[in-house]
């Protein structure tokens, strides 16, 4: 069984980077479910998906201490879902950071130290600049399929299949750059 | 997605007509039958109440229709459900309800399998998406065999996860004939005393069904503990408790007796493990067993893995890296440039009560803008803003407002308006009209120009409506003139006369 979570903000494709990893399972021939943790998210707020994968999945969420990966979009939110990780599981973080309400309205500070922290205290982590590579490629949208290309190199599947997921479910104009910061993101 | 399976489900039975209001966690239901079933005339009706007097005509008409809503819109459907659990159907009719524990996103979380008891009517309960497939096509089966309304009872949980969804050629259904029967439809007391028994007797019949179909099953393993559950809380204890054996109730309505007894018998001690209220739980113990439910596990909020395995397994809580300083939360917020905004800056600088009401502006309430004072459900902010002038007089009702969306206002608040009218009100109503319904993601309204599958329609003018009603005092702006819009707002506070301040301007999400 493997236990994946994505974790953004609103707007980010938390969402449908969780459906291209569900389809590639399939595409793998695992049973698979996925289950979105939101409340208004379209405001603002945070999205989490959590996808298992394996012979027989009955769950649709990840228990706490269980994540295999935990990939987050944000910084603040990766942190924020800590609990899910296992203890040899690995977070995924983009270093990118999206202020949250109570830091805009000055109640309180985005904490400077996040990085620092998660290098000290969680074992297995890596901390990807996406932004550089995503203006290069001209496409700044697509943060969440370079964030599925650095997921890729850790799991077991065919890069062909991914690209064939991506395909199926990115907008068919965008196939192509798409394809691009997959692989970019593979690489990093 | 769950959501998708559920209109999967319909397609698959042959249903013909669907109607609803958008509501999270349902709104995908009949946006999926809209987009991908051309052959279901599907709808957004003003309510739910609507919505489910529409299904019900297109069921007796003779064709299986199909009725979608969240948990607190069948409060709003719950007249008819309870009639047209006596008059019986005709052509299948599907009542989806969907339920959110947490809540997520809702006013409360209320547990709707007591509709199922208290209207008395069958109720299914799906424990993913596929069983979600399953279980809409089979409802419909259900409602023509036994002449009465099913609900499918889904959560936030089964509606918004994915999962691996088998699907089923389309059945042809075609229409039953219509039969003119008064003493079935027409429910004039002599001819409900005659239905209430047929509804009782109905019962009887349907418990068999749960006692003996598929839907409920005993999945043996060992005989120490045995688990009674339903809905996603199957998933949760087949994963935590895979040595035990498992009561899975997927036909929660009526529930069923000989085989719960059976099981009972079979095991050393009896859990349950069920969301919410403890509807599975009460009922075992009024058949006289001992069983251990709500004593361990929560009443309030969704359950999770987690909490199933601490209360069955005694587990401790996993050690996990905590940072060791409070994280600022990522609560939502109202829109940069929302309309809406415009108008709560105002009201917050004049310092007015402001009676709120259901959509995203409620978000109001929150920081930074700190400006809405009660937000209950759909409709409610103009009936309460009378009874506050009624209870505290004229004085009252210039510092006061009620704010309601446009689609909200369509669902519910124009009864309340004619009270306003009819018993002398003085207040203030503000409707706050972003063209669409946007908290759930956007769907059309009588007010919108479109139709769910996207036609043109009619645009209700709702200006015109209030002047219809009685409102002499109307005015139509454009929010982001916030001088204007401050001078109209104290201009009609002042005034002691009724009147309605159409605050227009679309949603900067809507392309």
């Amino acid at each position: 069984m493997t236990n994946v979570i994505f974790t953004g903000v609103g707007g980010q494709g938390v969402i449908l980077a969780a459906k291209i990893l569900m389809d590639v399972a399939l595409r793998n021939d695992h049973d698979v479910k996925e289950s979105e943790i939101h409340g208004m998210a379209q405001r603002g707020g945070s999205v989490d998906c959590h996808v298992r994968f394996g012979p027989k999945v009955h769950s649709p969420l990840v228990k706490r201490g269980t994540a295999d990966y935990i990939v987050a979009f944000e910084l603040l939110e990766g942190v924020h879902k800590l609990e899910y990780l296992a203890p040899d599981g690995m977070l995924i973080v983009d270093r990118g950071r999206i202020d949250p309400a109570p830091v805009q309205n000055g109640k309180m500070v985005y904490p400077p130290d996040l990085e620092e922290w998660i290098r000290t205290h969680i074992s297995q982590h890596l901390i990807v600049n996406t932004r550089e590579e995503l203006e290069r490629l001209k496409f700044k949208k697509a943060l969440n399929i370079m964030m599925l290309g650095v997921l890729s190199r850790h799991l077991d599947f065919e890069q062909s299949l991914w690209e064939d997921s991506i395909r199926a479910l990115v907008k068919s104009s965008t196939v192509d750059v798409n394809l691009k910061v997959f692989a970019q993101g593979r690489s990093l | 997605m769950g959501n998708e399976a559920v209109a999967r489900g319909a397609l698959e039975a042959g249903c013909r007509v669907a109607a609803g209001y958008p509501g999270t966690p349902s709104t995908e239901i009949l946006e999926t039958v809209a987009h991908t079933a051309p052959e279901i005339q599907a709808q957004w009706s003003p309510n739910e109440k609507v919505a489910l007097e529409v299904a019900m005509g297109a069921a007796l008409a003779g064709a299986r229709s199909m009725a979608v809503m969240k948990h607190v819109g069948l409060n709003v459907a719950a007249d008819p459900l309870f009639t047209f659990s006596y008059t019986g159907v005709n052509g299948g009719l599907v009542i989806i309800n969907a339920d959110d524990p947490g809540p997520w996103s809702s006013q409360n979380e209320q547990d709707n399998r007591h509709y199922a008891r208290a209207a008395k009517v069958p109720m299914l309960e799906p424990a993913d998406p596929e069983e979600a497939r399953a279980m809409t096509r089979m409802a419909f089966d259900l409602s023509e065999q036994y002449d009465c309304p099913v609900i499918v009872r889904i959560t936030t949980r089964i509606a918004h996860s994915r999962g691996i969804v088998h699907m089923h050629t389309p059945q042809e259904i075609s229409l039953k004939p219509f039969v003119r029967d008064p003493r079935k439809y027409v429910m004039i007391p002599m001819h409900a005393r005659l239905r209430h028994p047929v509804v009782e007797s109905r019962l009887d019949a349907l418990r068999d069904v749960s006692n003996t179909s598929d839907l409920n099953r005993i999945e043996w393993g060992g005989r120490t503990r045995g688990i009674i559950c339903d809905s996603v809380a199957y998933q949760y204890v087949r994963e935590v408790c895979p040595a035990d054996s498992v009561l899975k109730i997927a036909m929660v309505w009526p529930l069923p007796d000989v085989l719960i007894s059976e099981f009972a018998e079979a095991v050393d001690q009896l859990w349950v493990v069920e969301e919410l209220d403890p509807f599975i739980e009460n009922y075992v113990k009024a058949m006289g067993y001992a069983v251990t439910g709500k004593t361990r596990l929560p009443v309030t909020g969704e359950l999770t893995p987690d909490i199933v395995d601490q209360a069955l397994n005694d587990r401790p809580q996993t050690e996990v890296p905590v940072y060791p300083d409070s994280l600022p939360a990522r609560p939502p917020k109202l829109c940069k440039h929302c309309p809406h905004s415009y108008v709560f800056e105002i009201l917050r600088n004049l310092d007015l009560t402001v009676i709120g009401d259901i959509g995203c502006y409620t978000l109001a309430a929150l920081e930074p803008l700190n400006a809405m004072h009660t937000q209950t459900c759909m409709g409610a902010s103009i009936g309460m803003l009378l009874g506050i002038e009624k209870a505290r007089g004229p004085q009252a009702a210039e510092r006061t407002v009620a704010v309601i969306g446009d689609s909200t206002f369509i669902h519910s608040g124009i009864t309340p308006l004619i009270d306003m009218i009819y018993n002398r009100g003085a207040g203030t109503v503000i409707v706050l009209d972003n063209r669409t319904t946007a908290m759930t993601g956007h769907q059309e309204n009588p007010a919108s120009g479109k139709t769910l599958s996207g036609d043109p329609a009619p645009e209700l003018d709702i200006e015109q409506l209030a002047r219809a009603v009685g409102v002499k005092r109307t005015v139509t702006l454009d929010p982001k003139d916030t001088a204007e819009l401050r001078r109209v707002i104290e201009r009609e506070t002042a005034s002691q006369e009724p009147s309605v301040i159409i605050a227009r301007r679309k949603c900067i999400l809507k392309k």
